[in-house]
């Protein structure tokens, strides 16, 4: 009986945690814009489809990976026939993408990845600023 | 009938979002206006169950307690398991609501030879619901990276602690293996145990399959089908800004986990699922157990007009002195 403020005021802060991103997307102006890509100038054509890319390229550089590690092969043929050194920073990065933060980090950073590829691997950024 | 029932209506739900959402003339009604109304009624409904809740009168103290009641004060009292302040109902609201404190004492009873009645503890549901609530609040806080730009820092932490073991690209998810592992355990338990299954009704196994459905969806999403997650997140960025979109790479698999996550939105104000505003209103467990130390007035006690002995003597006082007999006040 005398709880009904408490209810109500308990009742308002769910309704308002629950629809908090629209008022937060809302006053920040966000849109439906996804991320903006800069694409690489040199090449027209990725390793293979871009559908593919888009949704798979993590299993196609797990490939690669365990290529690489486990056999020491690095020649990776491309449906076209096009053959391609399978290294992440000299053949995706540096021959095509450029800098992670301008093509991979765009993505991840949208949809909150942090792939764990750059525990090891070198940005090409920071490659050509070394060998300078 | 009602475990099957309750498959079919799931997988029925399931095929229809998914043959629904490969349809591209009926993918704006399904990305768009389902989601919309089922968010309505979820917020509607469970307001309107709250606020009936509200209105429903609590004249007096009713909780059930499994502790010392404060009296005397050599006699120890138990805080938490009969709390008699605020502060105390708040401890038993907050172990309740975050650690399930009633289930953690379940037990169990068979007859042995004998016959004699064995009493046992029995802590697997315990176990199994406290796995399944905490994973589902974790998968839905991680949810958050889809619909709030930037990505707030609590869906990045917990995005980060729950794929700790950096088990294959995608990460997996810890509480998505706890999750199906819970659920499975709740539904073998409701099948195997005859007299859990005996009082089973449609709406247990819906909502566990319901629930089984939009696990098992997200995580092929997610590991199998790999849906394009920056598509989804655009589709959900221009639903919370009221100005949809939809994108075009959007896969069949994600219409069936939305339709199935709709489906459970606007089930939930109308089905037991509702326990989870209800807890907070539960009478025996939210109010204090007060009722010695304090006088409780019935709130809406009508004004009853009453003729007291002071009153009868005053009006028949000359008539009873009169036959002699004795009065209160001469």
């Amino acid at each position: 009986m005398r709880d009904r403020g408490l209810i109500y005021s308990a009742l308002a802060l769910f309704l308002g945690l629950v629809t908090f991103p629209a008022w937060h997307n809302l006053s920040a102006h966000v849109t439906g814009k996804g991320p903006e890509v800069r694409l690489p100038v040199n090449a027209k054509q990725c390793v293979a489809p871009v559908e593919y890319m888009r949704t798979s390229h993590m299993n196609l550089l797990i490939d690669w990976r365990e290529t690489v590690v486990r056999t020491g092969r690095r020649d990776f043929t491309a449906a076209g026939g096009k053959h391609y050194n399978m290294s992440l920073t000299p053949t995706c990065l540096e021959q095509c993408h450029g800098a992670r933060k301008d093509f991979c980090d765009r993505c991840h950073d949208y949809a909150a990845v942090s792939p764990p590829c750059w525990n090891c691997h070198q940005d090409a950024k920071a490659v050509l600023r070394s060998a300078k | 009938m009602k475990l099957y029932g309750a498959l079919i209506a799931v997988a029925a739900i399931s095929l229809a979002a998914g043959l629904a959402g490969s349809v591209g003339a009926l993918q704006p009604l399904l990305g768009i206006g389902v989601p919309y109304c089922a968010l309505a009624i979820l917020l509607v409904g469970l307001s309107w169950r709250v606020i009936r809740w509200s209105r429903s009168p609590v004249p007096f103290r009713i909780p059930t307690v499994c502790g010392q009641q404060i009296s005397l004060p050599w006699i120890k009292s138990s805080r938490l398991e009969s709390p008699h302040s605020t502060l105390g109902v708040i401890g038993r609201m907050g172990l309740e609501v975050l650690l399930f404190r009633s289930l953690f004492r379940n037990t169990r009873s068979r007859i042995d030879q004998g016959p004699r009645l064995i009493y046992g503890e029995a802590k697997w549901l315990w176990l199994g619901a406290m796995a399944f609530h905490w994973s589902l609040l974790v998968v839905v806080l991680r949810h958050l990276r889809f619909v709030v730009e930037p990505v707030p820092a609590v869906a990045l932490w917990l995005d980060g602690l729950d794929g700790f073991f950096h088990v294959g690209v995608p990460v997996l998810y810890v509480t998505d293996i706890v999750l199906i592992a819970a659920l499975l355990y709740l539904l073998v338990r409701r099948l195997r145990e005859p007299q859990v299954r005996f009082i089973s009704l449609f709406t247990d196994y819906f909502a566990l399959f319901l629930l089984l459905g939009i696990a098992l969806s997200g995580i092929w999403m997610r590991y199998f089908a790999r849906v394009d997650a920056v598509a989804v997140k655009q589709l959900a960025l221009s639903l919370t800004v009221f100005s949809p979109s939809l994108p075009k790479n959007l896969s069949a698999w994600f219409f069936v986990h939305l339709g199935l996550v709709c489906t459970l939105a606007a089930y939930l104000p109308f089905s037991k699922l509702m326990h989870m505003g209800g807890i907070f209103l539960s009478p025996t467990r939210n109010l204090a157990n007060n009722n010695r130390m304090k006088r409780h007035v019935n709130p809406w006690n009508y004004p009853v007009k009453v003729h007291t002995y002071e009153e009868w003597e005053d009006e028949f006082r000359e008539k009873i002195e009169a036959a002699g007999l004795p009065v209160e006040k001469h």
